[in-house]
Protein backbone atom coordinates (compact mmCIF):
# COMPACT_ATOMS: atom_id res chain seq x y z
CA UNK A 1 0.00 0.00 0.00
CA UNK A 2 1.29 3.68 -0.84
CA UNK A 3 1.97 5.78 1.99
CA UNK A 4 0.38 8.97 0.61
CA UNK A 5 -1.69 8.78 -2.80
CA UNK A 6 -3.84 11.33 -4.43
CA UNK A 7 -6.39 9.72 -7.26
CA UNK A 8 -7.96 12.73 -9.48
CA UNK A 9 -7.68 15.63 -7.42
CA UNK A 10 -9.41 18.60 -7.96
CA UNK A 11 -9.72 21.70 -5.89
CA UNK A 12 -9.69 25.94 -4.91
CA UNK A 13 -10.26 28.33 -3.24
CA UNK A 14 -13.67 29.23 -3.25
CA UNK A 15 -15.81 27.55 -6.54
CA UNK A 16 -12.70 28.48 -8.07
CA UNK A 17 -10.39 25.19 -9.46
CA UNK A 18 -6.88 25.35 -9.25
CA UNK A 19 -6.13 21.67 -9.39
CA UNK A 20 -7.95 19.88 -12.26
CA UNK A 21 -7.58 15.99 -11.67
CA UNK A 22 -4.18 15.22 -9.80
CA UNK A 23 -2.79 11.81 -9.18
CA UNK A 24 0.02 11.15 -7.09
CA UNK A 25 1.69 7.82 -5.43
CA UNK A 26 4.57 7.88 -3.42
CA UNK A 27 5.98 5.07 -1.35
CA UNK A 28 7.38 5.38 2.37
CA UNK A 29 10.99 5.42 1.50
CA UNK A 30 10.82 7.78 -1.57
CA UNK A 31 11.59 11.31 -2.29
CA UNK A 32 8.78 12.87 -4.81
CA UNK A 33 9.38 16.17 -5.85
CA UNK A 34 6.80 18.48 -7.84
CA UNK A 35 7.78 20.80 -10.44
CA UNK A 36 6.27 22.84 -12.68
CA UNK A 37 5.58 26.72 -14.15
CA UNK A 38 4.29 29.05 -12.02
CA UNK A 39 0.45 28.54 -11.54
CA UNK A 40 0.71 25.02 -12.12
CA UNK A 41 -0.79 24.29 -8.63
CA UNK A 42 2.26 22.72 -7.05
CA UNK A 43 2.02 24.41 -3.44
CA UNK A 44 -1.74 24.42 -4.18
CA UNK A 45 -1.53 20.55 -4.19
CA UNK A 46 0.51 20.64 -1.26
CA UNK A 47 -1.84 22.76 0.58
CA UNK A 48 -4.57 20.40 -0.22
CA UNK A 49 -2.99 17.29 0.99
CA UNK A 50 -2.65 19.00 4.44
CA UNK A 51 -6.20 20.22 4.89
CA UNK A 52 -5.66 24.11 4.10
CA UNK A 53 -7.82 24.18 0.85
CA UNK A 54 -11.15 22.41 -0.25
CA UNK A 55 -10.66 19.57 -2.22
CA UNK A 56 -14.48 19.06 -4.39
CA UNK A 57 -13.90 15.81 -6.33
CA UNK A 58 -11.60 13.06 -6.35
CA UNK A 59 -9.55 11.74 -3.12
CA UNK A 60 -6.67 11.87 -0.62
CA UNK A 61 -5.06 8.78 0.62
CA UNK A 62 -2.11 8.10 3.73
CA UNK A 63 -1.76 4.52 4.43
CA UNK A 64 -4.80 3.87 2.04
CA UNK A 65 -7.23 5.73 5.35
CA UNK A 66 -9.05 8.45 3.39
CA UNK A 67 -7.83 11.79 4.77
CA UNK A 68 -8.49 15.19 2.04
CA UNK A 69 -10.31 17.99 3.83
CA UNK A 70 -9.52 16.76 7.74
CA UNK A 71 -8.24 20.12 9.60
CA UNK A 72 -4.35 19.96 9.73
CA UNK A 73 -3.98 19.25 13.30
CA UNK A 74 -5.86 16.11 13.12
CA UNK A 75 -3.53 15.45 10.05
CA UNK A 76 -0.14 16.14 12.21
CA UNK A 77 -1.83 13.38 14.63
CA UNK A 78 -1.83 10.93 11.74
CA UNK A 79 1.81 11.82 10.99
CA UNK A 80 1.94 13.98 8.53
CA UNK A 81 4.29 17.26 8.57
CA UNK A 82 3.67 20.50 6.63
CA UNK A 83 6.45 22.72 6.29
CA UNK A 84 5.16 26.36 4.45
CA UNK A 85 7.91 28.14 2.25
CA UNK A 86 7.23 31.53 3.97
CA UNK A 87 6.33 32.05 7.69
CA UNK A 88 7.60 28.69 8.62
CA UNK A 89 8.58 29.59 12.38
CA UNK A 90 7.85 31.32 15.42
CA UNK A 91 10.15 34.62 15.02
CA UNK A 92 9.88 35.91 18.49
CA UNK A 93 10.62 32.60 20.35
CA UNK A 94 13.69 30.36 20.48
CA UNK A 95 14.99 27.57 18.26
CA UNK A 96 14.24 25.61 21.09
CA UNK A 97 10.79 26.48 22.01
CA UNK A 98 10.09 26.27 18.26
CA UNK A 99 10.83 22.75 18.01
CA UNK A 100 9.13 21.78 20.91
CA UNK A 101 5.84 23.48 19.86
CA UNK A 102 6.45 20.70 16.24
CA UNK A 103 6.01 18.05 19.42
CA UNK A 104 3.13 19.83 21.29
CA UNK A 105 1.02 17.02 20.83
CA UNK A 106 3.38 14.46 21.85
CA UNK A 107 4.63 16.35 24.92
CA UNK A 108 6.73 12.79 26.16
CA UNK A 109 8.64 12.32 23.23
CA UNK A 110 10.19 16.04 23.52
CA UNK A 111 13.20 15.44 24.90
CA UNK A 112 14.92 12.61 22.29
CA UNK A 113 13.40 13.93 19.28
CA UNK A 114 15.22 17.48 20.61
CA UNK A 115 18.28 15.03 20.55
CA UNK A 116 17.49 13.65 17.31
CA UNK A 117 16.69 17.23 15.52
CA UNK A 118 19.67 18.29 16.83
CA UNK A 119 22.04 15.39 15.87
CA UNK A 120 20.62 15.76 12.69
CA UNK A 121 20.82 19.78 12.39
CA UNK A 122 23.61 20.47 14.20
CA UNK A 123 24.14 24.43 13.89
CA UNK A 124 20.40 24.83 15.42
CA UNK A 125 22.01 23.44 18.84
CA UNK A 126 24.50 25.94 19.12
CA UNK A 127 21.80 28.63 18.56
CA UNK A 128 19.15 27.07 20.52
CA UNK A 129 18.70 30.13 22.70
CA UNK A 130 18.61 32.81 19.81
CA UNK A 131 15.00 33.78 18.55
CA UNK A 132 14.34 32.36 15.15
CA UNK A 133 13.33 35.70 13.61
CA UNK A 134 17.40 36.57 13.86
CA UNK A 135 18.44 33.30 11.98
CA UNK A 136 19.16 33.75 8.25
CA UNK A 137 17.34 32.35 6.00
CA UNK A 138 18.79 28.70 5.70
CA UNK A 139 19.00 28.49 9.45
CA UNK A 140 15.27 29.31 9.79
CA UNK A 141 14.58 27.01 6.92
CA UNK A 142 16.66 24.36 9.34
CA UNK A 143 14.45 25.57 12.41
CA UNK A 144 11.19 24.68 10.32
CA UNK A 145 12.17 21.37 9.09
CA UNK A 146 12.80 20.23 12.69
CA UNK A 147 9.49 21.51 14.18
CA UNK A 148 8.04 19.28 11.51
CA UNK A 149 10.36 16.70 12.55
CA UNK A 150 9.47 16.73 15.91
CA UNK A 151 6.09 15.51 15.18
CA UNK A 152 8.00 12.22 14.02
CA UNK A 153 5.75 12.39 11.08
CA UNK A 154 5.53 9.29 8.38
CA UNK A 155 5.44 12.07 5.62
CA UNK A 156 6.98 15.18 5.37
CA UNK A 157 5.52 17.79 2.50
CA UNK A 158 8.23 21.02 2.29
CA UNK A 159 7.38 23.78 0.33
CA UNK A 160 9.97 25.36 -1.45
CA UNK A 161 12.08 24.63 1.23
CA UNK A 162 15.49 26.22 -1.08
CA UNK A 163 13.57 29.06 -1.87
CA UNK A 164 15.80 32.59 -1.34
CA UNK A 165 18.91 30.28 -0.57
CA UNK A 166 22.47 30.34 -1.95
CA UNK A 167 23.70 27.20 -4.11
CA UNK A 168 25.78 26.43 -1.07
CA UNK A 169 22.80 26.49 1.08
CA UNK A 170 20.29 24.69 -1.51
CA UNK A 171 23.03 22.12 -1.63
CA UNK A 172 23.35 21.76 2.59
CA UNK A 173 18.93 21.58 2.50
CA UNK A 174 18.91 18.60 -0.13
CA UNK A 175 21.22 17.01 1.54
CA UNK A 176 19.70 16.81 4.99
CA UNK A 177 16.31 16.09 3.09
CA UNK A 178 18.13 13.34 1.67
CA UNK A 179 19.33 11.97 5.01
CA UNK A 180 15.51 12.80 6.72
CA UNK A 181 14.36 10.33 4.10
CA UNK A 182 17.21 7.73 4.80
CA UNK A 183 15.49 7.41 8.54
CA UNK A 184 12.13 6.71 7.10
CA UNK A 185 10.40 9.74 6.31
CA UNK A 186 8.31 9.55 2.97
CA UNK A 187 9.07 13.21 1.70
CA UNK A 188 6.91 15.13 -1.20
CA UNK A 189 8.45 18.58 -2.03
CA UNK A 190 7.46 21.39 -4.56
CA UNK A 191 10.67 22.82 -5.84
CA UNK A 192 11.89 25.90 -8.20
CA UNK A 193 14.98 24.37 -8.50
CA UNK A 194 13.93 21.65 -10.65
CA UNK A 195 17.00 20.11 -12.11
CA UNK A 196 19.14 20.14 -8.45
CA UNK A 197 15.61 18.38 -7.10
CA UNK A 198 15.14 15.89 -9.75
CA UNK A 199 18.36 14.88 -9.18
CA UNK A 200 17.46 14.00 -5.58
CA UNK A 201 13.96 12.58 -6.38
CA UNK A 202 13.10 9.10 -6.40
CA UNK A 203 9.59 9.97 -8.32
CA UNK A 204 8.92 13.66 -10.13
CA UNK A 205 5.43 15.12 -11.06
CA UNK A 206 5.91 17.60 -13.40
CA UNK A 207 2.64 19.54 -13.53
CA UNK A 208 0.90 22.41 -15.60
CA UNK A 209 -2.30 23.96 -15.28
CA UNK A 210 -3.56 21.80 -12.28
CA UNK A 211 -3.08 18.89 -14.06
CA UNK A 212 -0.44 15.82 -15.02
CA UNK A 213 1.99 16.10 -17.24
CA UNK A 214 5.03 13.72 -16.93
CA UNK A 215 5.26 11.41 -14.18
CA UNK A 216 8.26 9.31 -13.98
CA UNK A 217 11.72 8.56 -11.67
CA UNK A 218 13.58 11.73 -11.22
CA UNK A 219 16.33 10.80 -13.64
CA UNK A 220 14.26 9.86 -16.41
CA UNK A 221 12.60 13.72 -16.36
CA UNK A 222 16.03 14.49 -16.16
CA UNK A 223 16.51 12.45 -19.29
CA UNK A 224 13.57 12.93 -21.07
CA UNK A 225 13.82 15.99 -23.60
CA UNK A 226 10.38 17.01 -23.75
CA UNK A 227 10.35 17.50 -19.97
CA UNK A 228 13.82 19.57 -20.38
CA UNK A 229 12.73 21.56 -23.18
CA UNK A 230 9.29 22.86 -22.06
CA UNK A 231 9.84 22.48 -17.78
CA UNK A 232 13.90 23.03 -16.92
CA UNK A 233 14.81 25.79 -19.57
CA UNK A 234 16.66 23.40 -21.99
CA UNK B 1 12.74 66.13 53.87
CA UNK B 2 8.96 65.99 54.85
CA UNK B 3 8.16 67.58 51.65
CA UNK B 4 9.74 64.66 49.69
CA UNK B 5 7.78 62.50 52.13
CA UNK B 6 4.75 64.19 50.50
CA UNK B 7 6.28 63.13 47.19
CA UNK B 8 6.66 59.57 47.85
CA UNK B 9 2.84 59.39 49.17
CA UNK B 10 1.38 61.67 46.05
CA UNK B 11 3.46 60.02 43.34
CA UNK B 12 5.63 56.90 44.38
CA UNK B 13 2.69 55.88 46.15
CA UNK B 14 -0.32 56.96 44.49
CA UNK B 15 1.59 56.33 40.68
CA UNK B 16 2.11 52.82 42.38
CA UNK B 17 -1.77 52.26 42.97
CA UNK B 18 -3.00 53.41 39.43
CA UNK B 19 0.25 51.45 37.81
CA UNK B 20 -0.48 47.98 39.09
CA UNK B 21 -4.32 48.52 38.49
CA UNK B 22 -3.50 49.67 34.94
CA UNK B 23 -0.93 47.20 34.09
CA UNK B 24 -3.37 44.35 35.68
CA UNK B 25 -6.15 45.26 33.24
CA UNK B 26 -4.06 46.18 29.83
CA UNK B 27 -2.13 42.75 30.22
CA UNK B 28 -5.86 40.97 29.70
CA UNK B 29 -6.12 43.66 27.02
CA UNK B 30 -2.92 43.11 25.44
CA UNK B 31 -3.36 39.20 25.34
CA UNK B 32 -6.73 38.87 24.06
CA UNK B 33 -5.29 40.86 20.87
CA UNK B 34 -2.44 38.85 20.84
CA UNK B 35 -4.17 35.73 20.27
CA UNK B 36 -7.98 36.92 18.46
CA UNK B 37 -6.58 40.30 16.91
CA UNK B 38 -9.54 42.84 18.38
CA UNK B 39 -9.31 45.29 21.12
CA UNK B 40 -11.84 43.66 23.64
CA UNK B 41 -13.44 47.24 24.88
CA UNK B 42 -15.68 45.19 27.86
CA UNK B 43 -12.47 44.52 29.53
CA UNK B 44 -13.14 47.09 31.68
CA UNK B 45 -16.40 45.72 32.59
CA UNK B 46 -15.42 42.27 33.48
CA UNK B 47 -12.95 43.80 36.08
CA UNK B 48 -16.31 45.55 37.34
CA UNK B 49 -17.95 41.88 37.24
CA UNK B 50 -15.15 40.45 39.28
CA UNK B 51 -15.94 43.29 42.16
CA UNK B 52 -19.04 42.62 41.92
CA UNK B 53 -18.70 39.44 42.14
CA UNK B 54 -16.78 39.91 45.54
CA UNK B 55 -19.40 41.99 47.03
CA UNK B 56 -22.43 39.28 46.45
CA UNK B 57 -20.02 36.85 48.22
CA UNK B 58 -19.19 39.20 51.19
CA UNK B 59 -22.39 39.91 51.40
CA UNK B 60 -23.39 36.41 52.12
CA UNK B 61 -20.89 35.46 54.01
CA UNK B 62 -19.42 38.61 55.58
CA UNK B 63 -17.63 36.81 58.49
CA UNK B 64 -15.42 34.45 55.75
CA UNK B 65 -12.47 36.68 56.32
CA UNK B 66 -12.06 37.26 60.16
CA UNK B 67 -11.33 33.71 60.99
CA UNK B 68 -8.39 33.87 58.45
CA UNK B 69 -7.57 36.95 59.29
CA UNK B 70 -7.90 38.99 56.16
CA UNK B 71 -10.55 41.31 55.01
CA UNK B 72 -13.54 38.83 53.41
CA UNK B 73 -12.95 40.36 50.25
CA UNK B 74 -10.11 39.25 49.90
CA UNK B 75 -10.84 35.84 50.89
CA UNK B 76 -13.43 35.54 48.45
CA UNK B 77 -10.69 36.64 45.16
CA UNK B 78 -10.19 33.29 44.43
CA UNK B 79 -14.09 32.15 43.73
CA UNK B 80 -14.68 35.59 42.00
CA UNK B 81 -11.68 35.05 39.43
CA UNK B 82 -13.20 31.56 39.13
CA UNK B 83 -16.33 33.07 38.26
CA UNK B 84 -15.32 35.97 36.17
CA UNK B 85 -12.44 33.43 33.86
CA UNK B 86 -15.83 31.53 33.55
CA UNK B 87 -18.09 34.63 32.65
CA UNK B 88 -14.92 35.83 29.91
CA UNK B 89 -15.03 32.15 28.25
CA UNK B 90 -19.48 32.08 28.26
CA UNK B 91 -19.33 35.61 26.93
CA UNK B 92 -16.60 34.35 23.89
CA UNK B 93 -19.10 30.88 23.32
CA UNK B 94 -22.01 33.49 23.25
CA UNK B 95 -20.64 36.62 21.37
CA UNK B 96 -17.71 36.00 19.86
CA UNK B 97 -16.98 32.88 18.71
CA UNK B 98 -20.11 32.92 16.06
CA UNK B 99 -19.03 35.89 14.78
CA UNK B 100 -14.99 34.37 14.47
CA UNK B 101 -16.92 31.32 12.97
CA UNK B 102 -18.32 33.55 10.21
CA UNK B 103 -14.57 34.73 9.45
CA UNK B 104 -15.93 38.46 9.94
CA UNK B 105 -13.55 41.54 10.17
CA UNK B 106 -11.93 42.35 13.69
CA UNK B 107 -13.54 45.50 14.24
CA UNK B 108 -16.90 43.84 14.16
CA UNK B 109 -15.44 41.87 17.02
CA UNK B 110 -14.84 45.38 18.62
CA UNK B 111 -18.14 46.53 18.21
CA UNK B 112 -19.56 43.37 19.43
CA UNK B 113 -17.90 44.00 22.97
CA UNK B 114 -19.00 47.69 22.55
CA UNK B 115 -22.35 45.52 22.89
CA UNK B 116 -21.08 43.06 25.61
CA UNK B 117 -19.70 46.16 27.63
CA UNK B 118 -23.43 47.91 27.67
CA UNK B 119 -24.86 44.72 29.07
CA UNK B 120 -22.30 43.97 31.54
CA UNK B 121 -22.92 47.45 33.22
CA UNK B 122 -26.79 47.23 32.84
CA UNK B 123 -26.63 43.25 34.84
CA UNK B 124 -24.62 44.61 37.06
CA UNK B 125 -26.78 47.54 37.98
CA UNK B 126 -29.96 45.71 37.88
CA UNK B 127 -28.30 43.69 41.01
CA UNK B 128 -25.81 46.11 42.40
CA UNK B 129 -27.87 49.23 42.00
CA UNK B 130 -26.09 52.25 40.85
CA UNK B 131 -24.72 53.86 44.20
CA UNK B 132 -21.46 53.07 45.58
CA UNK B 133 -20.62 50.35 47.86
CA UNK B 134 -18.17 49.72 50.24
CA UNK B 135 -16.38 46.48 49.70
CA UNK B 136 -14.82 46.33 53.00
CA UNK B 137 -18.07 44.63 55.12
CA UNK B 138 -15.49 44.53 58.01
CA UNK B 139 -15.24 48.21 58.52
CA UNK B 140 -11.69 47.97 59.41
CA UNK B 141 -9.63 49.31 56.64
CA UNK B 142 -6.14 49.29 58.58
CA UNK B 143 -3.93 52.35 57.45
CA UNK B 144 -0.33 52.10 57.89
CA UNK B 145 1.77 55.26 59.23
CA UNK B 146 5.31 54.79 58.71
CA UNK B 147 7.87 58.16 59.96
CA UNK B 148 10.73 57.14 58.23
CA UNK B 149 14.12 57.51 60.70
CA UNK B 150 15.42 60.60 59.64
CA UNK B 151 16.25 63.60 60.67
CA UNK B 152 13.86 65.73 60.69
CA UNK B 153 11.01 63.92 59.41
CA UNK B 154 7.51 64.06 60.83
CA UNK B 155 5.11 63.07 57.71
CA UNK B 156 4.62 59.37 57.65
CA UNK B 157 4.82 57.45 54.68
CA UNK B 158 0.44 56.25 54.26
CA UNK B 159 -0.04 52.77 52.81
CA UNK B 160 -3.47 51.07 52.89
CA UNK B 161 -4.07 47.42 53.55
CA UNK B 162 -5.87 47.25 50.33
CA UNK B 163 -2.80 49.09 48.70
CA UNK B 164 -0.32 46.29 50.33
CA UNK B 165 -2.79 43.42 49.35
CA UNK B 166 -2.68 45.26 45.62
CA UNK B 167 1.21 44.83 45.47
CA UNK B 168 1.41 41.44 46.44
CA UNK B 169 -0.87 40.12 44.44
CA UNK B 170 0.22 42.41 41.19
CA UNK B 171 3.60 41.08 41.75
CA UNK B 172 2.12 37.71 42.14
CA UNK B 173 0.54 37.68 39.01
CA UNK B 174 3.30 38.97 36.83
CA UNK B 175 5.69 36.42 38.54
CA UNK B 176 2.38 33.53 37.38
CA UNK B 177 2.18 34.99 34.49
CA UNK B 178 6.19 34.61 33.34
CA UNK B 179 6.31 31.13 34.54
CA UNK B 180 3.00 30.29 32.66
CA UNK B 181 4.21 32.10 29.47
CA UNK B 182 8.11 30.77 29.42
CA UNK B 183 7.83 27.31 31.11
CA UNK B 184 4.27 25.80 30.98
CA UNK B 185 3.43 23.95 27.43
CA UNK B 186 0.10 25.97 27.45
CA UNK B 187 1.73 29.01 27.60
CA UNK B 188 4.19 29.07 25.14
CA UNK B 189 1.65 27.35 22.56
CA UNK B 190 0.12 30.97 23.36
CA UNK B 191 3.26 32.91 22.58
CA UNK B 192 3.42 30.52 19.43
CA UNK B 193 -0.16 31.27 18.39
CA UNK B 194 0.18 34.43 18.79
CA UNK B 195 3.35 34.41 16.79
CA UNK B 196 2.40 32.33 13.95
CA UNK B 197 -1.74 31.37 13.93
CA UNK B 198 -1.67 29.03 11.21
CA UNK B 199 1.77 27.82 11.71
CA UNK B 200 0.92 27.00 15.80
CA UNK B 201 -2.56 25.19 13.56
CA UNK B 202 -0.33 23.19 11.43
CA UNK B 203 1.92 22.11 14.53
CA UNK B 204 -1.18 20.50 15.70
CA UNK B 205 -2.27 23.23 18.45
CA UNK B 206 -5.82 23.36 19.12
CA UNK B 207 -6.75 27.02 18.48
CA UNK B 208 -10.10 26.82 20.40
CA UNK B 209 -7.90 25.39 23.63
CA UNK B 210 -5.89 28.29 23.46
CA UNK B 211 -8.89 31.09 23.06
CA UNK B 212 -10.64 29.63 26.46
CA UNK B 213 -7.34 29.92 27.88
CA UNK B 214 -6.80 33.21 27.08
CA UNK B 215 -10.11 34.39 28.50
CA UNK B 216 -9.34 32.28 31.68
CA UNK B 217 -6.27 34.14 32.16
CA UNK B 218 -8.04 37.90 31.14
CA UNK B 219 -11.02 37.26 33.34
CA UNK B 220 -9.22 36.18 36.31
CA UNK B 221 -6.62 38.80 35.55
CA UNK B 222 -9.72 41.10 35.29
CA UNK B 223 -11.32 40.55 38.52
CA UNK B 224 -8.15 40.78 40.42
CA UNK B 225 -7.58 44.55 39.41
CA UNK B 226 -11.90 45.01 39.69
CA UNK B 227 -11.53 43.99 42.84
CA UNK B 228 -8.47 45.60 44.51
CA UNK B 229 -9.70 49.34 42.44
CA UNK B 230 -12.81 48.84 44.77
CA UNK B 231 -10.98 48.29 47.66
CA UNK B 232 -8.84 50.63 47.56
CA UNK B 233 -11.87 53.26 46.86
CA UNK B 234 -15.89 52.06 46.44
CA UNK B 235 -16.97 49.68 44.34
CA UNK B 236 -19.87 51.23 41.73
CA UNK B 237 -21.08 49.67 38.66
CA UNK B 238 -19.04 51.95 36.38
CA UNK B 239 -15.87 52.51 38.08
CA UNK B 240 -13.60 50.17 36.09
CA UNK B 241 -15.23 51.66 32.99
CA UNK B 242 -13.61 54.85 33.42
CA UNK B 243 -10.17 53.03 33.60
CA UNK B 244 -10.62 51.89 30.09
CA UNK B 245 -8.48 54.85 28.23
CA UNK B 246 -6.07 54.37 30.36
CA UNK B 247 -5.59 50.72 30.49
CA UNK B 248 -5.84 50.28 26.68
CA UNK B 249 -3.33 53.69 26.67
CA UNK B 250 -1.31 51.08 28.56
CA UNK B 251 -1.56 48.38 26.14
CA UNK B 252 -0.26 50.53 23.19
CA UNK B 253 2.56 52.25 24.95
CA UNK B 254 3.85 48.92 25.95
CA UNK B 255 3.55 47.80 22.52
CA UNK B 256 0.35 45.51 21.86
CA UNK B 257 0.30 42.22 21.82
CA UNK B 258 3.79 42.08 24.24
CA UNK B 259 2.71 41.00 28.11
CA UNK B 260 5.77 42.79 29.62
CA UNK B 261 5.00 46.00 27.76
CA UNK B 262 1.62 46.03 28.94
CA UNK B 263 3.05 45.87 32.62
CA UNK B 264 5.91 48.57 32.22
CA UNK B 265 2.87 50.42 29.38
CA UNK B 266 0.72 50.33 32.83
CA UNK B 267 3.44 51.78 35.60
CA UNK B 268 4.16 54.29 32.88
CA UNK B 269 0.69 55.57 32.34
CA UNK B 270 0.10 55.56 36.06
CA UNK B 271 3.18 57.54 37.29
CA UNK B 272 2.81 60.21 34.17
CA UNK B 273 -0.72 61.02 35.51
CA UNK B 274 0.29 61.11 39.56
CA UNK B 275 3.19 63.28 38.68
CA UNK B 276 1.35 65.33 36.49
CA UNK B 277 -1.37 66.27 39.02
CA UNK B 278 1.09 66.66 41.92
CA UNK B 279 1.68 69.98 43.16
CA UNK B 280 5.21 70.31 42.56
CA UNK B 281 5.24 73.60 44.49
CA UNK B 282 5.18 71.31 47.79
CA UNK B 283 9.01 70.63 46.34
CA UNK B 284 10.05 73.77 46.40
CA UNK B 285 8.92 75.27 49.76
CA UNK B 286 12.01 74.72 51.24
CA UNK B 287 13.74 76.98 48.73
CA UNK B 288 11.53 79.85 48.84
CA UNK B 289 13.40 81.83 50.93
CA UNK B 290 16.59 82.15 48.03
CA UNK B 291 14.41 83.45 44.89
CA UNK B 292 14.36 86.62 43.97
CA UNK B 293 11.55 89.07 45.77
CA UNK B 294 10.10 89.33 41.82
CA UNK B 295 9.32 85.96 41.29
CA UNK B 296 5.57 84.99 42.38
CA UNK B 297 5.40 81.14 42.49
CA UNK B 298 1.74 80.12 42.41
CA UNK B 299 0.61 77.74 45.28
CA UNK B 300 -0.54 75.42 42.44
CA UNK B 301 2.45 74.35 40.33
CA UNK B 302 0.37 71.58 38.73
CA UNK B 303 0.70 70.21 35.20
CA UNK B 304 -3.00 69.49 35.09
CA UNK B 305 -6.07 69.90 38.13
CA UNK B 306 -6.68 66.57 39.51
CA UNK B 307 -10.35 66.56 38.08
CA UNK B 308 -8.42 66.87 34.88
CA UNK B 309 -5.84 63.36 35.65
CA UNK B 310 -8.10 61.26 32.20
CA UNK B 311 -6.58 64.06 29.45
CA UNK B 312 -2.70 62.33 30.53
CA UNK B 313 -3.45 58.91 29.21
CA UNK B 314 -5.28 60.68 26.27
CA UNK B 315 -2.21 62.41 25.70
CA UNK B 316 0.27 59.83 26.27
CA UNK B 317 -2.07 57.51 23.43
CA UNK B 318 -2.17 60.54 20.86
CA UNK B 319 1.85 60.89 21.44
CA UNK B 320 2.50 57.29 21.02
CA UNK B 321 0.18 56.98 18.04
CA UNK B 322 1.84 59.68 16.09
CA UNK B 323 5.87 59.09 17.26
CA UNK B 324 5.93 55.46 17.96
CA UNK B 325 2.80 53.07 17.45
CA UNK B 326 4.33 49.93 17.37
CA UNK B 327 4.91 51.17 21.23
CA UNK B 328 8.31 50.42 23.76
CA UNK B 329 8.27 47.07 23.48
CA UNK B 330 7.76 47.16 19.64
CA UNK B 331 3.95 45.30 19.41
CA UNK B 332 2.38 44.55 16.85
CA UNK B 333 1.29 48.04 14.45
CA UNK B 334 -2.94 48.27 14.84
Amino acid sequence: MPLLEARDVHGGYGGMNILNGINMTLEADEVGVIVGPNGAGKSTMLKAIFGLLLVNQGEILLRGEPIHNLPPNKLVQKGMGFVPQENNTFPSMTVQENLEMGAFLKPDSVKPMLKQVYEAFPPLYDKRHQRAGELSGGQRQMVAMGRALMAEPSVLLLDEPTAGLSPLYMNEIFARIKEINAIGVGILMVEQNAKQALAIADKGFVLAAGQNRFTDTGAALLADPDVAKSFLGG
Amino acid sequence: MNEFMFFINNVLIAGSVSGSIYAIGAVGVTLVFSIMRFAHFAHADMMTFGAFMVLALTTAFPAAGASLGMPTAVVMLPIAMALTALLAVGIDKAFYKPLRAHGVKPIVLVIGSLGVTLMLQGVIRLFAGTGGQNLYVDDRKEIFRMVLPLEGVRVPVVITEPQLYLFILTLLSVVALHLFLNRSRLGKAMRAMSDNPELAQASGINTNTIVAVTWVIAGSLAAIAGTLLSLDVTFKPDLSFFLLLPIFAAAIVGGVGHPYGAIAGGFVVGFAETLAVFNWNILLRPYRDSFPDWLELPTNLAFVGTEYKIVVPFFILVAILIWRPTGIFKGKVI
